[in-house]
């Protein structure tokens, strides 16, 4: 009885969306895009309309630029059945493109046009464009050094950390000797041992790579103690009553299972890793992104800090994204076990 | 070597082990204060024995395999595998716990591999890794993951995990405690056919007195905790057994009874 009344109501619901107006429907399919469309031909347009309050070398460039873009939204939005998967990606990211234009087009006016805000502190995006296509030699060796000092520091502080946990959570005896240096010196945060290592290491950059792997190696450390520490009991049973020897014991019980707790410590090293890096590239070394925005605050160059701001996010979350990538790949176990 | 491989694939009834538990107390503190829980008791199982553990809940079955599993030392007593001191766990005595306990980050396949990488024999006997999973029937399920699985599924491969190192004596604990009904009475079937076949030594801890009698030689019956062994009951009937073997319910009657039920049950 009850089946039949539903599928009733699923049979008169079919015909009724398919009378409804194709313009109601090619507007909700395609609004959104021909409003992207329409944001970033505003924001050319504001670009090209007024002069610039100052002396800006890009301006004419980025207006052409906006509506290339401008276009490329309108016929990616109109031709989406024919561009298959990147007329999708399109169309998900229709909406944050309507709101990009639409800040874009505020900002270059309350800047560039009529000085709203303060010019100094508040670049237009064309002076920011400026500094990408005029700076880009020192900006790209500031990457470079960056990344090297990171990854150098990230990768021994993880190794480290990790192997340290491992210890901890299996041997008595060196969680007796370690555990306290690390309730003791675990909690100060990296930074505060800035000056002392920069005295005491023959490098700056020895030093900033030690300051690094030490903000990642201590929560790398106590999630992955806690993580071998907290494997059941249950699992070294089995493994022992089929054979097992001490050494699989570890590497394939329980560091596959510690493994997810690996990860939240890895999350967290990164994140307080990169707040040294920037740190000791102010303080200590001279190079990097932290430099670079050292350097510009020097010379008052505001648009050289917003760019270089920019840059330093791209690539903090393209760490975070490349690590989450990682932990999907060795953790599809999880999937479906606990919600991500 | 092939030849070798070859003359024991034709022997192959791995024939079971004989199991002596001789006189084991055991004892586990808590909070300073003594819980006896196994009180000098003594089974000597024969080679290919399948021998079922009744007895009230928390009286010290699980504890008694444990102890024969070698996974703890017993307080008093010994215990022994053909002749030989049992001292820690070996793979020749495997355990199916009440839980699967799979590990969740390892496939079917791989879970059921276990012992043999543990072993360090698995890259020369993969085949043997197919093997048991098609004797549970769960071939087609090789990749999945244990969260993909039902219960009943999962309890399986633990049973084939456990069969893919032929043990010489199968320590079951409650393996079938969480199954319905149903599953429960094929995989009890299964259980007898794998038994009659490989010819291991069995034993099995139940809650389930009808369970015991349709699938062992010989029912052990334990009081109260600390366990004694109360009755030592010989099962003298053909496989397959049919439930309703008059029999079987008449022993039923007298297990229950030592169990503390009274005999309308
Ligand atoms: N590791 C332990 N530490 C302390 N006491 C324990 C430990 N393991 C078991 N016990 C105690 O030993 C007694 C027997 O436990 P055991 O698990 O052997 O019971 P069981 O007969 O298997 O019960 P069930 O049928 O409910 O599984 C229980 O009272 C339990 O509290
Ligand atoms: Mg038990």
């Amino acid at each position: 009885m009850s089946t039949y009344s539903l599928s009733d109501g699923l049979a008169s619901g079919a015909p009724r969306t398919s009378r409804a107006p194709l313009l109601a429907t090619w507007i909700r399919e395609s609004g959104v895009g021909v409003l992207a469309s329409i944001a970033w031909i505003a924001f050319g347009l504001s670009c090209l309309w007024w002069e610039d309050v100052g002396d800006w070398s890009r301006t004419h460039s980025l207006g052409i630029a906006a509506f290339i873009i401008a276009a490329i939204a309108l016929f990616g939005t109109v031709g989406a059945d024919y561009l298959g998967s990147a007329g999708q990606a399109l169309h998900k990211r229709a909406p944050w493109l309507v709101a990009l234009g639409a800040f874009l087009t505020v900002w270059e006016v309350a800047t560039a046009k009529f000085a709203w805000l303060p010019l100094p502190f508040f670049p237009p995006p064309q002076s920011i464009i400026e500094v990408y296509t005029d700076d880009l030699p020192k900006l790209l060796d500031s990457v470079f050094a960056s990344v090297k000092l990171q990854l150098g520091g990230y990768l021994i502080g993880a190794t480290i950390g990790f192997l340290t946990g491992v210890s901890i959570g299996w041997s008595r005896a060196v969680g007796y000797w370690v555990h306290p240096v690390l309730r003791f010196i675990g909690p100060l945060p990296a930074t505060a041992w800035l000056p002392i290592a920069f005295f005491t290491f023959p490098s700056s950059w020895s030093a900033s790579t030690f300051l690094i792997a030490l903000a990642t190696g201590f929560p790398v450390t106590v999630l992955t103690w806690s993580g071998v520490a907290s494997v059941s009991n249950a699992y070294y049973d089995v493994a022992r009553t089929l054979g097992a020897k001490p050494s699989f014991l570890v590497l394939k019980v329980a560091i596959p299972a510690a493994l997810p707790h690996v990860f939240v410590g890895l999350f967290m090293g990164l994140g307080s890793s990169f707040a040294v890096l920037v740190v000791a590239e102010m303080i200590g070394v001279k190079a990097g992104l932290g430099w670079y925005l050292q350097w510009a605050q020097g010379w008052a160059a505001y648009a050289n800090m917003y760019a270089a701001l920019i840059v330093m996010s791209l690539l903090c979350s393209g760490a975070i994204t490349l690590l989450f990538s990682i932990r999907d790949r060795l953790l599809v176990w999880q999937k479906g076990t606990v919600k991500w | 070597m092939v030849a070798t491989a070859l003359t024991k694939a034709l022997t192959h009834p791995a024939a079971g082990a004989a199991l002596d538990i001789e006189q084991i107390s055991h004892a586990f503190d808590i909070d300073g204060a003594e819980l006896p829980v196994l009180s000098d008791v003594s089974i000597s199982v024969e080679p290919g024995e399948f021998v079922a553990l009744l007895g009230p809940s928390g009286c010290g079955k699980s504890t008694l395999l444990r102890l024969v599993a070698g996974l703890d030392k017993p307080k008093a007593g010994r215990l022994r595998e053909d002749e030989e001191r049992i001292r820690r766990p070996h793979p020749s005595r495997v355990v199916v716990f009440q839980d699967p306990t799979l590990f969740p980050w390892r496939s079917v396949w791989d879970n059921v591999a276990l012992g043999l990488e543990a072993q360090g024999i698995l890259r020369s006997q993969r085949q043997r890794v197919d093997d048991a999973l098609d004797l549970v029937g769960l071939s087609s399920f090789r990749n999945a993951y244990p969260h993909q699985l039902s219960g009943g599924m999962a309890q399986r491969v633990a049973l084939a995990r456990a069969l893919v190192n032929d043990p010489k004596i199968l320590i079951l604990d409650e393996p079938l405690g969480k199954l319905d009904s149903l599953t429960r009475i094929t995989m009890q079937a299964e259980l007898v056919s794998l038994w009659q076949r490989k010819g291991f030594t069995t034993l099995l801890v139940t809650h389930d007195a009808e369970e015991a009698l349709v699938l062992a030689n010989r029912v052990v019956v334990f009081s109260e905790r600390p366990a004694r062994v109360k009755a030592d009951i010989r099962v003298d009937r053909p496989y397959p057994r049919h439930r309703g073997d008059p029999y079987l319910a008449d022993l039923r009657r007298q297990i229950l009874g030592l169990l503390g039920l009274d005999a309308t049950w």
